[in-house]
């Protein structure tokens, strides 16, 4: 079964990555792009009867390593297969 | 007294500090392979500085999960000192030893240049030789040296004594100009609550003689090998 994480900084974290994103969009005249904030994608196998069962193996491993806690925050995703 | 340099793959300033302690202090020295589960016997523990498992997922986040992680964590809680020189500081973070995490240098350019760091704790086995507020012109070479805590955790480490090298200017005063990442408080390096494990994103090794610029770094190896010494005294008397 697929499992998404979804990884990004903290809201109350700068970006400078983001920021210097949202620059360039602005320069080329995106000027309805108000913030980008960037992060990581991960796409999991994992072996799971259930959804459920998925989603929190996905959300142990997003919490022990693939998201640093003190910086980042994490969204797990069990797509409909 | 032996210094043990842990090497990851990717480490690249293991030779830089196995030079420091042993050519130019004359110390033991010796590489322990990451995969090894033993430090053989070392006084004085040093996570290089490099690109550890080529800094993936984040700096410092693969290496905290290499077999001789166990046996370095075994020698920081007896009180061994242990070194963490930018990646090594790095995988401290990561590895929980030292609070706090790095994030891209603000300007998220990679920053390679000589900088001037205050000693602000001497009560350390890195900083023992050291006078408090001494400057050290020490080069740095990083891209993720952004210091970054919560809030609370910055004021316990301040209020405790915790910070133990500031980015200064040639003065001693720390600014925003003589900051080069962004790091909070202008934060170079930061020890445990029990003082014998300390990060620091600048090199010390590179700068351990005349002819490479600066010899200021060698004082945080004097003092490795002073607080050894004092060790050894206080387990004879």
């Amino acid at each position: 079964m697929k499992a998404r994480v979804f990884v990004t900084l903290k809201p109350s974290v700068f970006d400078p990555q983001g920021k210097t994103i949202a620059d360039a969009l602005h320069s080329l005249g995106y000027t309805g792009v108000a913030d980008v904030r960037q992060g990581k994608f991960f796409e999991i196998d994992v072996e799971a009867r259930t959804a459920d069962q998925a989603f929190h193996l996905a959300s142990e491993v997003a919490d022990k390593v693939l998201a640093n806690p003190v910086i980042e925050s994490y969204r797990v995703e069990i797509p409909e297969s | 007294m032996k210094f043990a340099v842990v090497v990851f793959p990717g480490s690249n300033c293991d030779d830089d500090s196995y030079h420091a302690a042993k050519h130019v202090l004359g110390q033991e020295a010796e590489f322990i392979w990451h995969k090894e589960t033993s430090l053989k016997g070392a006084d004085v523990v040093i996570l290089p500085g490099g690109f550890a498992h080529g800094d993936y997922l984040r700096t410092g986040a693969i290496a905290r999960f290499s077999p001789i992680m166990g046996a370095v964590a075994e020698f920081a809680k007896r009180g061994g000192p242990v070194l963490g020189i930018c990646n090594g500081f790095q995988i401290l973070l990561e590895a929980g030893f030292l609070p706090g995490a790095m994030l891209r240098n603000r300007d998220l350019k990679f920053h390679c240049e000589h900088v001037i760091v205050r000693v602000e704790q001497t009560e350390t086995p890195f900083t023992l030789r050291a006078a408090k507020g001494q400057r050290l012109r020490i080069p740095i070479a990083h891209g993720e040296g952004n210091y970054f805590a919560p809030a609370d955790v910055v004021q316990q480490l301040e209020s405790s004594g915790r910070v133990v090298f500031r980015y200064c200017d040639e003065r001693g005063d720390v600014t925003e100009r003589a900051n080069p990442n962004g790091a909070v408080n202008g934060i170079a390096g930061i020890c445990n609550e029990a003082r014998n494990v300390v990060g620091l994103m600048p090199h010390p090794e590179r700068a351990c003689e005349g002819a490479l610029g600066s010899a200021d770094g060698l004082i945080l190896f004097e003092s490795a090998v002073a607080a050894m010494a004092q060790e050894g005294v206080m387990r004879t008397a």
